[in-house]
């Protein structure tokens, strides 16, 4: 019931992630940040088998920083997504593989370029303009197909959120009544309110 | 009868042998000490698969995990309030109506215990054991927030073989009152009220609708109280007494020992509040 959204604009990549965490049929907890900023200018935003999520997220997070640790210049975004993916296909063909499925947006360090991975736990990936994880893709990402377009500016991108947010209010069985947003641009990571 | 012939084949050494290289030699890794304690698994090919048999209806000798509980704690003003029902039950069997569902960790921790009696009591101790090498290692004691993270560390490294936890780690540390939930799965939330068990349903229900973060602390006790109360009415699986702890800044102090069937006369003999 879980829901991720990522949107490229013109520099920038906005995140939107539910804010629910549910224990079967019980909302456990409000406000929970499903995120971790893997560096400086890329977030990751993760959805899956609770208890393999965070573990995961944080392995990634320790990894990706201490390359930049060792090699005195940060992992690009292309290269953090493709490592990801390496750990999930990995971890996909062990005893006790994680269930996770991530979005990694962030902006090149170099070129400034705004990028947004899709990641599911079977170890796929696709870069992509606009991307959905959980039963949530189901409803927006024809929404998305209709209304994204190259070089969105940040209010266009949050109108375009908010399309799919109602989207899901109208026509999705479960509530997901709160979402933590942000947005990765060349100065880092910053959350705005809707 | 259940077969246990497998822990005398086991080839690990048990977790309660002593290890050779111990504490005391100075040049141990200072890590070791919070290694995992290393258990005897099954000795099949796929211990997960295993157990999962074993428990399933399916097994010879089914392995039935005691469950059912209610359990809650939650933040206010003035600390946290723990508050807890006390029966075990074996299927459809009342094993006990006396069971002690809090755990005193330390003078500032406390652990609440739902799902595998055995499995609760037991890591929540070796916690308590990681939390004191913690407090002599760093002449400080330990954070809730590093404590519930032990606690989840070390279940998310038997994930799948069997455990079965839903606890509560509160304490009062530097910076404050602190309530985390820690599970089985490898779960772990921060939050300011949570109820766990299969009564937990019947608790959110009365303890939403009457809490307030400024509520005084008889009120938060009685709330407390009320909510297990009526998770015992109706959940089958749960009665017995209510034990009620409270969480300030000196540590916890255990409040009271209330029979749910003397609450529930007095509650019935007290008029219902008001709606509106």
């Amino acid at each position: 019931m879980e829901a991720l959204f990522g949107i490229v604009g013109k520099d920038f990549v906005v995140t939107a992630s539910d804010r629910t965490s549910a224990r079967s049929i019980v909302i456990m907890k409000h406000g929970e940040d499903k995120s971790r900023e893997l560096n400086k200018h890329t977030l990751m935003l993760y959805t899956g088998e609770a208890g393999d999520t965070v573990q995961f997220a944080e392995y990634i997070q320790r990894n990706i920083q201490l390359y930049g640790i060792r090699n005195g210049i940060p992992l690009s975004v292309h290269a953090t997504a493709n490592f990801t993916r390496r750990e999930l296909a990995e971890s996909l063909r062990s005893r006790n593989p994680y269930h996770v499925s991530v979005l990694i947006a962030g902006t090149d360090p170099k070129t400034g370029k705004p990028e947004l991975y899709w990641l599911d736990y079977l170890g796929a990936m696709v870069k992509m303009n606009f991307a959905a994880h959980g039963y949530a893709s189901y409803f927006c990402m024809s929404t998305m197909d209709r209304y994204w377009k190259e070089d969105l500016s940040v209010e266009e991108a949050i109108s375009l959120l908010k399309k799919c947010i109602a989207e899901l209010k109208t026509r999705f069985i479960a509530q997901l009544p709160e979402f933590m947003v942000k947005v990765v641009d060349k100065n880092g990571v910053r959350e705005i309110q809707l | 009868m259940v077969n246990l012939s497998f822990l005398d084949m086991a080839s690990e050494p048990s977790a309660l042998e002593v290890p050779q290289d111990c504490m005391d030699t100075f040049s141990t890794d200072a890590a070791k000490s919070f290694a995992h304690p290393n258990f005897a698994v099954p000795s099949v090919s796929n211990p997960v698969e295993w157990i999962k048999h074993q428990m399933s209806e399916a097994a010879e000798n089914r392995i039935k995990m005691a469950k059912g509980t209610t359990t809650l704690a939650f933040k206010f003003r003035e600390g946290i309030i723990v508050a807890v029902d006390s029966r075990a039950t074996g299927g459809t069997y009342i094993a006990s109506q006396s069971v002690k569902k809090v755990i005193e960790i330390n003078p500032y921790l406390l652990g609440t215990m739902a799902g595998g009696a055995a499995d609760c009591s037991y890591w929540e101790r070796e916690l308590g054991r990681r939390c004191r090498v913690y407090e002599l290692r760093n002449k400080e004691r330990i954070s809730v927030a590093a404590a519930s993270k032990l606690l989840s560390n070390m279940v998310y490294a038997y994930k799948g073989m069997g455990l079965s936890m839903g606890t509560m780690i509160t304490g009062w540390d530097k910076t404050g009152p602190a309530l985390f939930y820690v599970d089985s799965d490898g779960q772990r939330l921060k939050g300011d009220l949570f109820s766990v068990g299969s009564g937990s349903t019947f608790a959110y229900g009365v303890l939403d609708a009457g809490y307030r973060f400024d509520l005084s602390v008889a009120e938060a006790i009685d709330l407390g109280r009320r909510a297990i109360y009526h998770a015992t009415f109706r959940d089958a699986a749960s009665g017995g007494v209510v034990n009620v702890y409270h969480i300030k800044q000196g540590g916890w102090e255990f409040i009271s020992q209330t029979d749910v069937t003397e609450l529930h006369y007095q509650y019935a003999d007290e008029p219902k509040p008001a709606l509106l």
